[in-house]
């Protein structure tokens, strides 16, 4: 934690605080202030240098902007600041490439927007190798809405880091989480969807009971969550463009919680205890057959799918102290797969189930630690604490979400899979919690 | 008024006063230590039985929660009069309901606190039945840690969110 904090020193520290007061109509949400912490001097520079616009009215997108805090953000790489870019080639054949290398570049990005009528504009962008002066990329994006042109970037940017890194980029996707402002009785617990960098929030669900545990189906046109809003605990389904809803886990009795999707999205599994004692069951989402897994005198809780859907990874305090289990997604036999630590919970597994996160607590600490299968289940922590929870991977594990708590209020924080740069999510009112980073997008 | 009721009355109304303003406490507030007595003395209505009334107007059936310690569900001794006192009336009034409410303190995570509220909802509901109370009388909810009582970050704080809310949905 000590080593962390140093490194996220103020010396090299990228500091952005993007105030973003988009109120677009009654589905817009409260929107996120943004900040980034931290920066690596390991980190691949590159330089996005601020896109020609060829005529027409000021766009409200900086495209080049929102690519360079993509950058940032990931860990991966470190954008030149715009206020140190003394040139502004539009295309591969302007680039004086003595100008880059002095300034240390790796890559640079040029590029230009037009206007193809209707409201619509093309971006063009060219990728090239500062060192080996090489083209490296030279592609004209399908036009698209003005509005829209955040999109735009994030895509282009999805295909630099892909270029660079041979890692798909992850920029171009959606996270959930849950918001609740207001005191006490008072407080109104929204669901809201947002862009990846916490741009473009819009309420998916609100209440005024408590809403959590929010998952993206797999193909990202639904969220499972649970909602108290009938009084007790109940599990919904919700189709995040048409808005229908629906009721999936609603015993009378006892907890429905805790659903997760399988790989194939075509069952849930819950933590139900309407049977006396909080077991794990899965849900077929066609027959609303029910077929219990646990049987158990402990918290069985908090289950997440193996990305090939043969087993399931959960919480249990079998063993006293809660820890993080696996057993077969037909039923059988639990192993025991966390040994560091006090107590592990909730956990989060990567697209390629190689790296488990999850919130070990010590003492009153409380963090997200990975443990790697890949290098004998070794665990590193990626958070500081003191309470930290929820972590959840990106579709490409290269950054995870995970909320905190700072002074009075909870805040999200996107990391870089090292844990070496953060980004700060804070709700300009109230607190934000619970985030669930969302699949690639197919449109 | 009984006066070992009132004793313990101005007892617990000191654990919550201490847990109230110490907060610069760091180790656990130790809960004040029960005097003896107290914890072994029967329910304090030994005649007659309770009325709607007594559930204003009664120092134990007033006392509505139940404070647990840190990850734990055992009822502690200090609150088995509360859990006889209610569980007197729900058997002098077999038309009373009341219902459970679990919650649990910020540590550890969300779901894994509803299932902890839920197993003290369940504690006291057991001790409630084992002292005459009816099952059918009795539903539990758990809140986990989504309802505090207190926002604070520190054991003073977190005492007071460990606890079962007993609510009468029917008197």
């Amino acid at each position: 934690m000590i080593k962390l904090t140093r490194k996220l020193s103020p010396g090299f520290a990228i500091v952005l605080f993007v105030i973003a007061g988009l109120f677009t109509g009654p589905l817009a949400a409260q929107s996120l202030n943004v900040d980034i912490v931290g920066g690596l001097k390991t980190a691949t520079p590159i330089v996005v240098v601020p896109f020609a616009q060829q005529g027409g009215t000021p766009l409200p997108t900086d495209v080049a902007d929102v690519m360079r805090n993509d950058f940032n953000r990931s860990g991966k790489f470190r954008s030149l600041a715009k206020s140190d870019i003394v040139e502004s080639p539009s295309k591969g054949s302007e680039i004086k490439f003595a100008t880059w290398r002095l300034l240390k570049q790796d890559y640079i990005v040029v590029g230009n927007i037009k206007e193809t009528g209707n409201g619509m504009v093309q971006v063009e962008y060219e990728l090239w190798d500062v060192n080996k002066q090489q083209s490296l990329l030279h592609q004209a994006m399908p036009p698209v809405p003005v509005g829209d042109l955040r999109s735009v970037a994030h895509q282009i940017a999805d295909i630099i880091y892909q270029k660079i890194t041979g890692v798909r980029g992850a920029f171009w996707t959606r996270i959930a989480y849950i918001t609740a402002v207001g005191v006490g009785n008072n407080t109104t617990y929204s669901l809201i969807v947002a862009d990846s960098d916490g741009y473009n929030p819009q309420v998916v669900a609100r209440s005024k009971e408590s809403l959590l545990s929010p998952r993206w189906s797999p193909d990202g046109k639904k969220i499972a969550y649970v909602s108290f809003e009938s009084g007790n605990s109940a599990i919904y389904v919700q189709n995040i463009t048409t808005g229908s809803r629906q009721l999936v886990e609603a015993h009378a009795k006892g907890i429905n919680g805790a659903p997760a999707w399988s790989p194939d999205g075509t069952k849930l599994a819950v933590a139900l205890s309407y049977v006396g004692n909080l077991e794990l069951f899965v849900l077929d989402l066609a027959t609303h057959k029910e077929t219990r897994l646990t049987h158990n005198l402990a918290i069985d809780t908090e289950p997440v799918w193996a990305p090939d859907g043969k087993s399931i990874y959960f919480t249990s305090d079998r063993s006293g102290q809660p820890q993080i289990y696996q057993i077969p997604a037909t039923g059988g036999t639990a192993q025991r797969i966390s040994f560091q630590g006090q107590n592990n919970a909730d956990a989060a597994v990567s697209y390629d189930g190689k790296q488990i996160a999850m919130v070990q607590g010590n003492g009153n600490v409380y963090r997200i630690a990975i443990m790697d299968k890949s290098l004998g289940n070794q665990v590193r922590f990626i958070s500081p604490g003191p309470l930290d929870g929820s972590p959840s991977f990106a579709p490409n594990a290269s950054m995870l979400l995970y909320s905190a708590t700072e002074g009075r209020r909870e805040v999200l924080y996107a990391v870089s899979d090292d844990g070496l740069v953060r980004q700060r999510l804070v709700l300009a009112d109230g607190d934000v919690r619970e985030p669930s980073w969302g699949p690639y997008r197919q449109n | 008024m009984n006066k070992t009721v009132r004793v313990a009355l101005v007892a617990l109304l000191c654990v919550g006063a201490a847990a109230c303003t110490k907060k610069e406490v760091k180790s656990p507030p130790p809960p004040p230590a029960p005097e003896a007595p107290v914890a072994q003395t029967p329910p304090p209505v030994s005649n007659g039985k309770y009325t709607p009334a007594d559930l204003d107007t009664d120092a134990c059936l007033r006392q509505r929660v139940v404070y647990f310690d840190f990850n734990k569900t055992e009822i502690k001794p200090e609150f088995q009069q509360i859990i006889a006192c209610h569980a007197k009336y729900l058997q002098d009034r077999p038309t009373a309901r009341i219902r459970l409410e679990g919650n649990t303190d910020e540590r550890g995570t969300r779901e894994y606190n509803l299932g902890l509220g839920e197993r003290r909802g369940d504690a006291v509901s057991s001790a409630l039945q084992a002292a005459g109370g009816s099952a059918s009388q009795i539903s539990v909810i758990s809140y986990g840690k989504e309802k505090p009582v207190c926002r604070e970050h520190n054991e003073a704080c977190w005492s007071k969110n460990r606890r079962v809310d007993i609510v009468y949905t029917a008197q």
